[in-house]
């Protein structure tokens, strides 16, 4: 059995993990030139709570499910996660407090344990520069953070240790469909694949992947979410991740701590006009509404000086506002898994069990067989930012690049960068998702051209050949003097 | 195991402040250990290959690499011990002990006195908060700099500069003579904000526009940069509507300030809001009694002379605490007045002279410094803000000095 998943995000990525734990070959196409680096890239990175989600919707079924799973995950894994918590906070207001009780009571048709409203006293505790407008909140302690492209980078390398071929910079552009079946895929490179089981997981772009083969899906729009990122500094002012009420355009505009030790502050949410998926560009009228937004959760938090970035992601919307999940009556061997917006991150490794329990192997009865004990390695997560003096000691004397600190701001050495690269790191962006080099307060100032040079190194290439990520953005342009 | 080391002075940041420091210290006679995250000493200096530094302290023209290598020598002639290539991971501001990880292996060193000499960073395009596309092709200026003097590669073809502070003015030219096209230098402010001759020597000379009262109000590329939309602004920096032009670049440096290095670099150190940097009192001592500071991690200095003369000074007081170890030293605050920007130092400490740096908030054709308290008054023909105004007030002059002393400019 042959299955070829379309889209390296969390979704095809944690599908590619999932499924590497059954006797199946896998192939996972990716046209970006890294995985993780689709919507995948730019959210809130929360491992949500499950209490939001409207009851009897796939995403609540899926949401709580995610997070729980995320525990196992982040052990396998060694995945980041951390359960900061959350607060949904509210105003002394009939009208909030009102829209408080609509929250917990959804949680628990959710099934989600351990929620609770707070008051004043208990907000002051834990978030005292807390705005003080706020004297209710829903706590929610199993909400995290993670870093969502490590969670598809990693996972994508643990199935490729069980066999998965993983297929990047390629993107699947047609195929044959013939007696209800897709024969093989059509790749940009020329390159036909064959698989007996085609699952569709290419994120904003799900529904023309989908129209390649005739498949029809619901009509998709997309809806702009744009962030600044803050400095390390902005974490002395928030633990938890604070969330105002929720409203008809979603979960409304967060403060959210990063697992770096940065702050969030976003999302808008801003339908586009037009079906145009790679706009991710951001707008003054966004990032000062991000600004605003912060400020009244949590005041003072967006102080200029700690403004390092600005960037934008896309959700995938339909009118249902709910995952798209199916297989194909007319195109008997093809599933597609779409429209996952928010909370897709969270969802994500159940969306994966959903799809090879639910979809394959009930509604097409496809016999799937466990691999026999499947004892892999533990993937190596060494960081010196996170390691104490005697641990990197000892790395440093089997290897002196541990020693030597490529990016000042985050704490990244040489001997982690090239580890990056020889995972699969191919431009300034792939280092900087895998080693967070360049994260930081600097914005890559002081280390990217010596990222650039260790790229030019290790992959043997010109540093006029170093891009900042897709092709065409190479960041030099030839020698001075020519 | 882990090594431990100690000495009587520790400097860390080998730049012109650095360097100047353990200089000064080891000629008091102390041991002095120098750390220097990079594989060379020598700072910013190293890839400012034009000239112009050096002609107070060493009363002689030279280039940003000479000057360094000067310092260098001295150091090696004053047996000062070097480790580069040695990240600073933890600072005990109080205990003076401070971890280290270096290839070599990580190590610890107690030192009886400190001199933080981190320079500055460059302010990074997300701070701008300049709407539009994410494109390759928008890079700090020191960055270009780096790429250009040291690497041979250049960055693009067609640049556009955002901001007129020197490293900005001195990149256009260097730009221009490496064969790139320069199509202008947008400044938000009325007036430049590098020094007078570099925008002569690097704008006048080669013919490359300067829009004042303008700023970048989007930046536009798929993949890399394409074009940046530049518009007028008025007292405020808001957009004027109607102003708005396209420049067709694929390239954007920006030099849009410069910020002290103060962080992660141990608790309790104060900080001057204003300069951003480290408040220091004249002996360049911090609130810390020990911990020493200097350059552009205090504020940003226009030139590289003043830098090494404050990090000569916070050497020879390192030095001195070295040696008497029970010594208490007065801190009497100095506050901003009128048309005072930028202000080191922060503190007066009577028993030293006192060297005082003032940016002007604005231009003027004429003004005067007034302390009023000291009896100072030192008037001035024509005064920009990105020349700092700097003179010596002898100690004999600040025996008596109690309370605040505020320090103004009138026009
Ligand atoms: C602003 C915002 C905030 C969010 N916040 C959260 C949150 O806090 N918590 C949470 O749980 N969820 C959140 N989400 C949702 C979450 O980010 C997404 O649900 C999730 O990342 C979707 O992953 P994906 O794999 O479906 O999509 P993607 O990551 O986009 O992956 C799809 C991949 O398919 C590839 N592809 C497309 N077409 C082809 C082709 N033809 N051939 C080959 N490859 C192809 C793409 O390059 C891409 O890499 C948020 C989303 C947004 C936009
Ligand atoms: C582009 C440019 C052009 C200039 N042109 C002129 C000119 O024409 N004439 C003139 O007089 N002046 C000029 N200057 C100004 C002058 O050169 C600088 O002000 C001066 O060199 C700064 O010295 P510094 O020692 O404070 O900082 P830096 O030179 O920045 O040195 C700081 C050093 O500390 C190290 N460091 C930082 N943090 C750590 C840490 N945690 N651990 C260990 N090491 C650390 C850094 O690697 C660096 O080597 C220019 C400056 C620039 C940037």
């Amino acid at each position: 059995m042959k299955i070829a998943i379309i889209g390296g995000g969390v979704i095809g990525s944690l599908l590619a993990y999932e499924l590497s734990h059954y006797e199946v070959n896998i192939v996972l196409i990716e046209k970006n030139h890294d995985f993780g680096l689709g919507v995948t890239k730019a959210n809130s990175a929360i491992v949500h709570g499950g209490y939001d989600d409207p009851p009897g919707s796939l995403r609540a079924e899926l949401c709580y499910k995610g997070n729980q799973l995320y525990e196992e995950l982040a052990e396998k894994l060694k995945i980041p996660l951390k359960r900061t918590g959350s607060f949904v906070v509210a105003r002394n207001c009939k009208e909030d407090l009102e829209k408080l009780e609509e929250l917990l009571s959804r949680g628990e048709k959710n099934g989600v344990k351990g929620i609770e409203v707070v008051g004043r006293d208990f907000l002051e505790k834990y978030e005292p520069y807390l705005s003080e407008e706020f004297e209710y909140a829903l706590h929610c302690p199993h909400t995290g953070i993670t870093e969502p492209w490590m969670v598809a980078i990693t996972a994508v390398k643990e199935a490729e240790k069980s066999g998965a071929e993983l297929v990047r910079g390629d993107a699947v552009v047609g195929g044959e469909v013939s007696e209800g079946k897709v024969k093989y895929l059509q790749l940009k490179s020329g390159r036909k694949i064959e698989a007996d089981i085609i699952i569709n997981a290419a994120g904003l772009y799900y529904h023309e992947v989908a129209n390649i083969f005739g498949v029809p899906t619901p009509q998709v729009y997309l809806r702009k979410g744009q962030y600044i990122l803050l400095d390390h500094k902005a974490s002395e002012m928030v633990k938890h991740i604070i969330f105002p009420l929720p409203s008809e355009k979603g979960k409304g505009k967060l403060v959210v701590p990063t697992i770096d030790g940065g702050v969030l502050l976003g999302p808008t949410s801003e339908n586009l006009p037009e079906f145009t998926p790679e706009d991710v560009s951001t707008t003054l009228e966004g990032i000062k509404e991000v600004i605003i937004a912060g400020n009244e959760l949590v005041p003072g938090i967006a102080k200029p000086n700690w403004i390092i970035k600005s960037f934008a992601g896309l959700r995938p919307e339909t009118q249902k506002k709910d995952f798209f999940i199916e297989n194909s009556d007319r195109v008997r061997n093809f599933v597609t898994v779409g429209a996952i917006r928010s909370p897709g991150l969270t969802a994500a490794p159940s969306i994966a069990r959903y799809v090879i329990e639910e979809i394959l192997e009930r509604r097409m009865s496809i016999n799937l067989t466990k691999r026999v004990s499947d004892k892999k390695s533990v993937p190596d997560s060494f960081r010196v930012k996170e390691s104490d003096l005697d641990e990197i000691a000892a790395k440093i004397r089997n290897d002196e690049k541990y020693g030597r600190i490529i990016c000042q701001c985050n704490q990244v050495s040489e001997a982690e960068i090239i580890k990056a690269i020889h995972e699969g790191a191919r431009s300034i962006d792939g280092v900087k998702f895998r080693t967070r080099a360049g994260f930081g307060r600097c914005q890559g100032g002081f280390c990217t051209w010596k990222i650039a040079k260790i790229l030019a190194r290790e992959l043997k290439i010109q540093l006029s050949e170093v891009r900042l990520n897709e092709e065409g953005t190479a960041l030099f342009n030839g020698k001075v003097r020519v | 195991m882990i090594e431990h080391l100690e000495t009587d002075v520790l400097v860390i940041g080998g730049g012109a402040a650095g360097m100047a420091a353990a200089l000064s210290a080891s000629r008091a006679g102390v041991r002095v250990t120098l750390l220097e995250r990079e594989k060379k000493t020598g700072g910013v200096l190293n890839q400012c290959i034009h000239h112009g530094f050096g002609l107070q302290f060493y009363q002689q023209e030279l280039t940003g690499p000479e000057f360094a290598f000067r310092l260098q020598s001295e150091m090696n002639e004053h047996s000062v011990k070097v480790i580069s290539e040695s990240y600073v991971r933890h600072i005990n501001t109080k205990s003076k002990y401070v971890e280290v990880i270096s290839p070599e292996g990580v190590f610890t060193i107690q030192a009886k006195a400190i001199v933080l000499s981190t320079g500055a960073r460059e302010r990074p395009f997300g701070a701008l908060q300049i709407p539009g596309d994410r494109p390759a092709g928008i890079y700090v200026a020191g960055l270009a700099q780096r790429m250009v003097n040291l690497e041979n590669t250049l960055p693009g073809r067609r640049a556009l500069i955002l901001g007129s502070g020197d490293i900005g003015l001195i990149m256009a030219r260097r730009l221009t003579l490496e064969g790139m096209e320069v199509l202008g230098v947008v400044e938000r402010l009325p007036y430049a904000g590098g020094l007078t001759r570099n925008v002569v020597q690097c704008l006048e000379d080669y013919d490359i526009p300067l829009y004042l009262s303008h700023t970048v109000v989007e930046v536009r590329g798929n993949k890399r940069l394409e074009k940046v939309l530049v518009s007028e602004v008025d007292e405020n920096f808001t957009p004027i509507s109607g102003t708005q032009k396209w420049f067709n670049v694929d390239t954007l440096i920006l030099s849009a300030g410069l910020i002290p290095q103060v962080e992660d670099l141990g608790e309790n150190l104060e900080i001057d809001a204003i300069n951003r940097g480290f408040a220091v009192s004249n002996t360049c001592e911090t609130n810390v009694p020990g911990i020493f500071a200097a350059g552009n991690n205090v504020a940003v200095f226009d030139l590289v002379d003043y830098v090494a003369a404050e990090g000569w000074i916070a050497g020879q007081n390192a030095s001195k605490i070295v040696k008497d170890q029970k010594r208490e030293s007065k801190r009497i605050p100095v506050i901003r007045g009128k048309n005072v920007g930028v202000l080191v130092p922060t503190y007066i400490t009577p028993e030293e002279h006192l060297r005082i740096y003032i940016r002007l908030k604005k231009p003027m054709d004429k003004g005067t410094v007034i302390i009023k308290k000291l009896g100072i008054e030192k008037p001035f023909n024509y005064g920009v803000p990105s020349e700092m105004i700097n003179f010596v007030v002898n100690r004999d002059k600040l025996q008596e000095l109690k309370g605040p002393v505020k320090i103004e400019v009138i026009e």
